[in-house]
């Protein structure tokens, strides 16, 4: 069996449609539990009080805004390269998925930045590359809606998944190309002997576990949506072929 | 409610505006998905009977 095999929207739909309920109720059930956990059976920290409580929204959502461009890049691609249409219909409905995930990334962070950093906004590079990201979701989404046909609209938002892929980049590793600014180094998951910005201390096992709970529980969340939403865009997209048809009889 | 201190502003704020945006992007996707499945069953159906 060929995972080329899901190219064809019948299996797609039919795989997608089976998995969907489990991959959905997981999301709730994990998601629901993390978010009690932390905000309500985590303690203050000491440096940042009950601010702390913020991480397990705000990095979950992070990761999925950037993760969210990856796969977009990856389906892309799949569309360049093979011409197959599911492939593109999945990129054009992660993309409300990760920008909604880096609009909630930015808001909980200047909420979080306020009473820490004493400043809702600052031209760190992480920061200002999260926003430029933020604004290619939009230019991205217009973009599909703007052109009319979906061939090409799927070629021209493809270069600029492309292009945006660097601030994708960027957004991830800003901490480590550049050591200034405000915003800290990874402390959730980092590989030791990194140097800079990522020696900084790693979150205690007391905010890891919900937290990781969490990022478990976005994730799902994002394959229900990008499922969900690909499965209307495939429908949608019948539903014109048969309305073309129609109108040529 | 546990006792958020000085911050319990900023903390609801952002679980409330996060939560808020999740359910407005899950709610739109499964209206979207709903209201396109229903279309497409009355073509198809509006095909099946010419």
């Amino acid at each position: 069996m060929s995972l080329w095999e899901y190219a064809n929207p019948t299996k797609f739909m039919r795989l997608s449609g089976a998995v969907l309920p489990w991959v959905s109720a997981l999301a709730a059930i994990s998601i629901v539990s993390a978010l009690y956990w932390g905000f309500f059976l985590t303690p203050e920290d000491f440096k940042q009080g009950s601010t702390v409580k913020i991480i397990f929204i705000h990095v979950p959502a992070a990761m999925i805004a950037i993760n969210a461009w990856f796969m977009m890049l990856v389906t892309s691609l799949v569309w360049v390269i093979r011409r197959h249409h599911v492939s593109a219909l999945a990129a054009r409905a992660s993309a409300p998925i990760g920008f909604v995930m880096t609009l909630i990334a930015l808001i909980t962070g200047a909420v979080w930045g306020q009473p820490m950093w004493g400043t809702w906004w600052a031209w760190d590079p992480r920061l200002t590359s999260f926003l430029i990201l933020g604004l290619f979701y939009l230019g991205y989404m217009a973009l599909w809606e703007a052109v009319e046909n979906d061939d090409t609209a799927a070629d021209l938002t493809s270069v600029l998944c492309l292009v945006g892929t660097v601030f994708a980049i960027l957004s991830r590793y800003a901490v480590n190309f550049w050591n200034q600014g405000l915003h800290q180094g990874a402390s959730v998951i980092r590989v030791d002997g990194v140097t800079g910005a990522d020696t900084a201390e790693k979150v205690s096992n007391v905010y890891f576990y919900p937290l990781a709970l969490s990022m478990l529980g976005f994730f799902l969340l994002f394959v229900a949506l990008v499922l969900l939403r690909t499965r209307t865009e495939i429908r949608l997209r019948r539903m014109q072929a048969l309305l073309a048809r129609e109108r040529v009889n | 409610m546990p006792e958020l201190g000085k911050y319990a502003f900023e903390v609801v704020l952002a679980y409330g505006a996060s939560i808020g945006l999740i359910a407005v992007l899950c709610g739109a996707s499964v209206w979207r998905a709903k209201r396109v499945k229903t279309a497409l069953r009355a073509v198809e159906a509006r095909r099946d009977k010419s």
